[in-house]
């Protein structure tokens, strides 16, 4: 469904990518996981091309994204994508924020749209948040909204970047939560999270990447109980261990 | 001073007053939908077009209103001449117009690039993620929260524009201004006339203030 050949990019003199292969299946749940200024994310957002890459290639579902002939708002359109800061529309109420896309990229009708939007609202557990604003709801909720928008365009692949960094600790179990029940519906998935309890239950397969390279990539509990490079043993004691 | 003569010559006052506010409403809608624009352009990728676009504004931040108002009332007509081959007269109120907008689109454009600006590059990535073009996200999402923000400002520069929309006496238009001051001239009170139109600009002018102040005052919370 995706796949990394070879991938590179700078950041000026910064190699944040450098040769990244890497493939999702159908049905699959990456979770790509690293210290901070890694290149996750930036790897992450390069699959619906919000970042550029100067080298290599980035196919999905068939399409060769980097191809500039491929049109990238239809390919966009398939690609659901959840932000750290979930990025909803702050003037437009929940049902607009959902049906917005649908109506205005693919051109659906409105009754069709809302009704959509309210089933999947009902999946995530807001359907009586549907009239709000974003401003009126705690972070949790605005990103079982912004996943729910993902969902609206009937995407083939979902990608999420940090989707619980900027939570609360009491809100990252519900969003967890509507991610793993997405995941159990056989959606393809790729995550960056730091969750690795999430990685754990319900990756197929987690990627470690670190200086922009993968340095690891195992099923969840071979990467967590016998990781084999030095890095990826130092970010899981980091990361197992807290500070206090 | 006798201020008796002013009440007779409201309907005529009032006149002046619709030409005034005409132009204003014409000249604001225009500035802002070109001034919106130049913004785009501004902010383009595309270096000439950012390049045309930041010396527009520079070039009309740079002149004076008048000149450009008399500019417009002498050239437009003989551009006109030019491409058609016929002489048509175009009017004060046309030429005016056209010198408003342009000359207030310029000041416009800053405003709107800043609101623009002003909107976390955040909304523009999700707008493309769900598939958006550029001209879909500008037009649903970002330019409607741009606009929320940049409001007080635009109407502020708009209360600017409605005093400098009396620089029209210089092409002999009858605004609100002028026909005081020629009725005041034929009445032989040229003082009093001009006493109440500035009192009417003031109090026009300070209460837009006011109701501006209000408004982003809520916008704010």
């Amino acid at each position: 469904m995706i796949r990394f050949i070879n991938v590179h990019k700078w950041f000026k003199d910064l190699h944040v990518l450098n040769g990244i292969d890497l493939q999702v299946a159908q049905g699959e749940v990456v979770v790509v996981c690293g210290p901070s200024g890694s290149g996750k994310s930036t790897l992450i957002r390069t699959v619906n091309q919000l970042e550029s890459i100067n080298e290599g290639e980035i196919w999905v579902d068939g399409k060769n994204v980097t191809d500039p002939k491929t049109d990238l708002n239809a390919l966009r359109a398939e690609v659901g994508f959840v932000f750290q800061h979930f990025n909803l529309y702050p003037h437009l109420s929940v049902l607009d924020n959902i049906t917005l896309s649908p109506m205005r990229v693919k051109k659906m009708e409105r009754v069709a749209a809302e009704k959509r939007a309210e089933e999947l609202l009902e999946r995530v557990g807001l359907a009586h948040k549907k009239d709000a604003f974003p401003a009126q709801l705690s972070g949790g909720q605005q990103q079982r909204v912004a996943i729910a928008r993902g969902l609206a365009m009937q995407p083939q692949v979902m990608l999420f970047d940090e989707p619980t960094s900027a939570l609360d600790p009491e809100m990252i179990g519900e969003v967890l939560k509507v991610m793993k029940d997405l995941a159990e519906s056989g959606m393809t998935m790729m995550v960056v999270t730091h969750e690795m309890g999430f990685a754990r239950e319900v990756a197929d397969r987690v990627v470690f990447v670190d200086h922009g390279r993968i340095l690891e990539e195992a099923p969840p509990e071979e990467f967590f109980m016998r990781p084999q490079h030095e890095r990826a043993q130092q970010f899981l004691r980091q990361l197992l261990t807290p500070m206090n | 001073m006798d201020f008796s003569q002013i009440v007779p010559a409201l309907p005529a006052l009032m006149e002046g007053m619709v030409v005034t506010l005409k132009l204003l409403v014409m000249a604001v809608l225009g500035g802002v939908v070109l001034g919106t624009f130049i913004a785009l352009g501004r902010l383009s990728s595309n270096a000439f077009l950012s390049g045309l676009a930041k010396a527009y504004v520079n070039y009309f931040r740079s002149i004076p209103l008048l000149l450009v108002i008399i500019w417009f009332y002498l050239a437009v007509p003989m551009l006109l001449n030019w491409i058609t081959g016929d002489f048509v007269p175009v009017g004060a109120f046309a030429s005016c117009l056209v010198a408003f907008m342009m000359f207030e689109a310029a000041y416009y454009a800053e405003i709107v690039r800043a609101g623009i600006q002003a909107i976390s590059r955040g909304q523009v990535n999700a707008a493309y993620a769900l598939g958006m073009t550029y001209g879909q996200a500008m037009r649903l999402v970002i330019l409607p929260q741009a606009f929320r923000k940049m409001l007080p400002l635009l109407l502020q520069q708009s209360i600017i524009l409605f005093q400098d929309t009396s620089l029209v006496y210089a092409v002999g238009l009858m605004d609100f201004l002028n026909s005081a001051r020629s009725r005041g001239d034929i009445l032989g009170q040229p003082h009093e006339f001009l006493i109440f139109a500035g009192a009417v600009y003031f109090v026009i002018s300070y209460c837009a203030s006011y109701i501006v102040k209000r408004l982003q005052k809520r916008l704010v919370v």
